[in-house]
């Protein structure tokens, strides 16, 4: 189906948002991949990484405590604790694949109304959960299961779908 | 509250006059930081590169686009393997004009803007699947740090690329 976002009017990208369609395939290399995860682990490095890599999204982090240097974040207890609620955050949406709209209506209001996160960072932060699992499952981590988790809704503010999932717009080509 | 200016080097003087938009100039220390990490990782370039770029065909697939002459685009195929390659010759010529890219990276440039016409922005992409498979295939070393320096150097490697289009 099309996921092509970028010719989408807001009224079709919803639509189309809630109708993300998974293969069985896809659903199982999702719960396969978050079932063997070390959530504390993964989280506190992927969050820390997004920091130490685009310094910029520190912004959101002002009360955390030191975040001086790469050494100070890798070692901030806030930040790895963040880390892991992060990773339980998107644990919700792998267990309501069919209704990741809904299951986070609630926070997308948080992020967007509350904490007034600008959704790029969205996808910073997923490019960095995609490189600590990537160094986490080796020769496991083959093309096919990076590609699942990026086929996803477009990712939006307000009034449209937020998935914390990694959000990219692809159009399906014939592969 | 963390009132002190987290620590940043001031960036070197950087490469003759681009002024694009998001240019985050590359510090000596990262300079030092991706010179370290194509040390290690410049005998697997080949593997790399071809790996790297069946992950942009496959995951991003408006990049196939692009290769439409190629009879096969599949991960491990000739074109594909061929390909990462000399991608990968890239790369290693980028580190080694590391002081400066624009200049370093002309003909690319004037190769990328006038014949290959490759929209700029899937040098992000493919930047990023480079990365992934460097932490895929150099855990320990793709360290937070190098990663940092990594990022600005594509995205440096990228904008010098994207230098002739207009």
């Amino acid at each position: 189906m099309r996921h092509s976002a970028f010719f989408l009017k807001p009224e079709e990208k919803e639509k189309n948002a809630a109708m993300v369609e998974w293969t069985e395939q896809e659903r199982s290399i999702i719960t396969n991949i978050f079932g063997n995860l070390d959530y504390e682990d993964v989280g506190s490095k992927a969050l820390s990484r997004c920091l130490i890599v685009y310094p910029w999204t520190q912004r959101y982090f002002a009360s955390f405590g030191n975040l001086y240097n790469a050494e100070a974040i890798k070692t901030n207890p806030n930040i790895a604790a963040h880390g892991t609620k992060v990773l339980h955050g998107l644990d919700r949406a792998v267990k309501n694949m069919d209704n990741i709209k809904a299951t986070y209506a609630e926070l997308s209001v948080l992020h967007s109304e509350k904490l007034h996160v600008d959704p790029d960072n969205f996808k910073l932060l997923a490019d960095c959960l995609t490189i600590v699992i990537a160094a986490k499952l080796g020769s496991a981590f083959s093309p096919e299961i990076q590609a699942v988790p990026l086929k996803s809704a477009a990712c939006a503010t307000g009034e449209e779908l937020w998935p914390l999932f990694m959000c990219v717009t692809s159009f399906q080509m014939k592969k | 509250m963390n009132l002190k200016r987290p620590e940043r080097e001031r960036a070197s003087p950087s490469d003759s006059g681009s002024r694009a938009a998001e240019r985050m100039s590359l510090t000596e220390k990262d300079k030092a930081a991706v010179k370290a990490l194509w040390a290690k990782i410049s005998k697997s370039a080949d593997a790399i590169g071809a790996d790297a770029l069946s992950r942009m065909l496959l995951v991003y697939p408006q990049t196939k686009t692009y290769f439409s002459h190629w009879p096969d685009m599949k991960a491990g195929s000739e074109p594909v393997k061929k390909h990462g390659k000399k991608i990968m010759g890239g790369v290693g010529l980028a580190v080694s004009k590391i002081d400066d890219l624009t200049a370093g990276l002309l003909e690319l440039s004037e190769l990328h803007a006038f014949q290959l016409r490759v929209d700029p922005a899937n040098f992000k992409l493919l930047a990023h699947c480079l990365q992934v498979v460097i932490a895929n295939m150099f855990p320990k070393d793709f360290t937070p740090e190098a990663h940092v320096a990594c990022d600005k150097f594509l995205a440096n490697v990228a904008l010098s690329l994207s230098e002739k289009y207009r």
